[in-house]
């Protein structure tokens, strides 16, 4: 009944979830580091940083993740000739690309995720720190970060498993992922129910337990006010 | 409470908007496209919209191209004015479909006539004999498949044309892949792609673009034969009988070598004579 | 001002903040001149490239049908997953078990899934077993995709929204002697809608934004796949992106306005129990990926509200 996952073999069928994985892996931490950066200019004192964290996070957030994707390859690679240090490589630019696009509109969203966090913190608490003479930087980690940290884990979570279903836009710039091989797959066997259900259960099985474990931690550490 | 009656209006609007556009789409298919011949009738006929010289959706809503200009010619044979055809798009993934359940009469749609779509469907024609072949900047270095090794060669996803390449000639070339050609041409003009690979005469129509006009250069590689047919839904042997008839007219009228002249002149593209019907070249 | 992180600025962080701003803009200017460098190298800049969008044709032959299309496929999902995610959060929240664990798992399951593979599928079934034209199959099977998905959003939204009304709603309508049904019917629902509508209205950023699978994927001629066909027209893939992307924008945009609209409307509002889920809970404004995501930390907002 399996037979035919075996006549795939650029990709098959688990190297295609590994590329999921590795795509997931990768721009997840990618955007946390993009998403903190600009979560810090949002809440700076710099009014044209804020402004600019904000117009960031407005713009991309509203734009289709296909046009982005797409664009990381269309203008990018092609306009702008960012080969991501892949230049004799297509299909590791294509998947490098794609990363790009993926860390780009998810830390958007990380971004807001840690906004939101931070505001979670009541400006008292930030205040009655300063009142007994606490630094700048001692009110952050004592006070602040520790909280709003509790308060976004499950934002966080959530941006987790958009993430990991969101990387199958990489297949319309020809990135070797699942959606990829499904869509080939779908194309030319007859079995087009037992293909979905694997997919499906492909995807139940790298989301659902990170979202119950992250769901679960955040209720854990949830800070009760 | 003022939301309430917001809300009430914004639902409104909504089911008027969807209503509108529900009745829009809905009024266009009344227009049914089974029946033989002419009379007040329509008759749908599927081509690409997006193959400039081929099939091309031009700004002022009307077609262009030689897969449209053919479907003209075999449709007034059938009986039916320019005016009572209806042109649907139809993508490569969805032409037996669309056969198969009568969306359209027949399709002439850069349709290659090979052995596992004529399982599916039947074929009049050919009615134009292309090729794979390589479109290359007009100063490019690349004149045989085996330059392409270690080169990055663009097609569509999902097209087998690129994938032949790598697989029978050039083993490390890289392979690109986009939705549609025009991204691939646009790769190909900033010097991102060294070589676009489709058929020739999709190629060539693409290089005679205004924005393009003398930067590119078809390689002349005939890496395979296209003999382009025209799609007939399976089993419909009375309409494969009549468009082959028509195509033959086309051609010994003269009809087709100015449809040839019209619309790959501009390209420079140097087609090969008309194929005999039934003839194809494998 | 004064936030959280810091303290009303004086004359030395006043200056501070001087230097940081020209360090930016220099940093921004210098971005800029990059981008118009490449852009003008690769003539991509050219008159003619740009023309064609302030030409009245381009729009209705080839980006105005795929917006109208985009639109369609958008208040058609949103109208059918509505009903259906609000059966399901209420079947969620019901006393019996073997309504309850069900209705979860079909919850979980669709929001699990990307909404890409359901199109995919959805596609070829249709294909399969039904009798439709290409284009009907197309936006069917891109409504069926976006419909699975999204009501398994809406129906954690709708649960969500039920719980964070006040609990004394619910002891009133019992104490009235209400049925289950009829407390649900006529004093959970209607407060809950209200409460939950910017959220409802968010939704409808994420699904405009997924209808654009549906171009790529399957061939839908929504707005994406209209710029396809105008780009294989005017050979202008690049500027053809810039333009898609800046429509897609503006609409999301005043759908998100008139969500955020909405919510400050019925915060202020006296009438109401004060509790909302902001539009901000959903995937299409914060804290959840555009194409999936799903309700972030409703319980939290419940938390605080629920007083």
């Amino acid at each position: 009944m399996f037979d035919f996952l075996s006549n795939y073999n650029d990709p098959s069928f688990l190297g295609a979830f590994w590329t999921t994985v590795k795509l997931t892996v990768f721009s997840a931490v990618g955007s946390l580091i993009l998403g903190t950066l600009l979560a810090a200019m949002r809440v700076s004192p710099v009014p044209l940083m804020r402004g600019f964290g904000a117009v960031y996070v407005n713009v991309v957030r509203n734009i289709p993740l296909t046009v982005i994707i797409v664009f990381t390859s269309l203008g990018l690679a092609d306009i702008f000739r960012v080969t991501m240090g892949a230049s004799g490589d297509v299909k590791l630019q294509a998947f490098r690309l794609a990363l790009l696009g993926f860390v780009a509109y998810t830390a958007a969203f990380v971004c807001e995720a840690l906004r939101s966090g931070i505001n979670t913190v009541p400006v008292g608490q930030a205040e009655a720190a300063r009142a007994i003479g606490l630094s700048f930087s001692q009110v952050l980690r004592i006070i602040v970060l520790p909280q709003a940290f509790r308060a976004v884990i499950g934002p966080l979570a959530n941006v987790l498993i958009a993430l990991t279903k969101n990387t199958t836009v990489a297949a319309a710039i020809g990135v070797a992922e699942a959606a990829y091989l499904m869509k080939g797959m779908i194309e030319k066997e007859a079995q087009t129910l037992l293909i979905g259900a694997i997919f499906a259960f492909g995807f139940v099985v790298l989301t659902l337990p990170t979202g119950l474990f992250l769901g679960w931690l955040s209720k854990r550490l949830a800070v009760k006010r | 409470m003022k939301l309430r009656k917001v809300s009430a209006a914004a639902a409104t609007a909504l089911v008027l908007a969807l209503t509108a556009t529900a009745c829009g789409g809905g009024d266009k298919d009344d227009n049914s496209s089974d029946g033989g011949s002419g009379g007040g009738k329509k008759i749908k006929i599927g081509i690409k919209y997006d193959q400039p010289g081929l099939g091309l959706k031009e700004p002022d809503g009307t077609f262009s191209g030689f897969d449209v200009d053919v479907a003209t010619y075999v449709a007034k044979e059938l009986g039916y004015e320019p005016n009572q055809i209806e042109f649907v798009e139809t993508k490569s993934a969805d032409r037996e479909n669309a056969l198969a359940r009568g969306d359209v009469k027949f399709i002439a749609a850069t349709y290659s006539i090979n052995d596992e779509r004529k399982k599916l469907v039947d074929f009049a024609g050919p009615y134009l004999l292309a090729h794979q072949d390589l479109l290359v900047k007009a100063d490019s270095k690349i004149a045989k498949g085996t330059d392409l090794n270690g080169k990055t060669l663009c097609s569509v996803t999902g097209s087998t044309s690129a994938e032949n390449v790598k697989k029978d000639i050039a083993p490390k070339a890289q392979l690109k892949e986009y939705g549609g050609y025009s991204e691939c041409i646009a790769g190909l003009q900033s010097g991102a792609v060294d070589a676009v690979t489709t058929d020739d005469s999709i190629l060539a129509g693409f290089a005679a673009q205004e924005n393009y006009k003398g930067q590119f250069k078809l390689a002349g590689l005939k890496l395979s034969n296209e003999n382009y047919g025209i799609g007939v839904k399976k089993g419909d042997t009375a309409t494969v009988d009549k468009i082959n008839a028509a195509l033959e007219k086309m051609v010994s009228d003269g009809a087709w070598e100015t449809a040839v002249k019209e619309n790959f002149g501009p390209a420079n593209y140097k087609n090969e004579p008309a194929p005999k019907i039934g003839n194809i070249v494998q | 001002m004064s936030s959280v992180l810091y303290d009303a600025p004086g004359p030395r962080a006043k200056r501070r903040n001087v230097i940081l701003t020209v360090v930016f803009v220099v940093l921004l200017a210098l971005l800029a001149w990059w981008l118009w460098r490449a852009l003008d190298s690769k003539n991509q800049l050219e008159w003619k490239l740009w023309e064609p969008f302030f030409t009245s044709q381009a729009w209705t032959t080839y980006l105005l049908p795929g917006l109208a299309n985009t639109l369609k496929a958008m208040g058609l999902s949103m109208v059918i997953a509505l009903p259906l995610g609000a059966l399901f959060g209420i079947a969620r929240l019901s006393d019996h078990v073997w309504v309850r664990i069900p209705a979860g798992a079909v919850v979980e399951f669709f929001r699990a899934i990307p909404v890409l593979l359901l199109m995919l599928f959805a596609n070829e079934v249709i294909a399969r077993s039904f009798e439709v034209t290409t284009e009907q199959r197309r936006l069917y099977a891109v409504v069926t995709g976006l419909v699975l998905y999204n009501a398994s959003v809406l129906a954690e939204v709708v649960r969500a929204g039920i719980l964070a009304l006040p609990k004394g709603q619910t002891e009133a309508a019992q104490a009235i002697g209400l049925r289950k049904g009829q407390t649900m019917s006529s004093i959970l629902l209607p407060q809950a809608v209200t409460v939950m509508l910017p959220a409802i209205v968010s939704q409808l950023v994420v699904i405009v934004k997924d209808t654009a699978l549906g171009g790529v994927m399957i061939g839908f001629t929504e707005l994406l796949s209209g710029r396809a066909t105008l780009a294989a027209v005017y050979a202008n893939p690049v500027p053809s992106f810039v333009v898609v992307a800046i429509i897609y924008i503006i609409l999301n945009f005043i759908i998100t306005s008139f969500a955020s609209w909405l919510e400050q409307r019925l915060r202020r509002g006296k009438k109401s129990t004060g509790a909302v889920i902001p539009a901000a809970a959903v995937g299409g404004t914060t804290a959840t990926g555009g194409e999936g995501g799903g309700v972030p930390g409703l319980g939290t907002y419940i938390d605080k509200k629920d007083t």
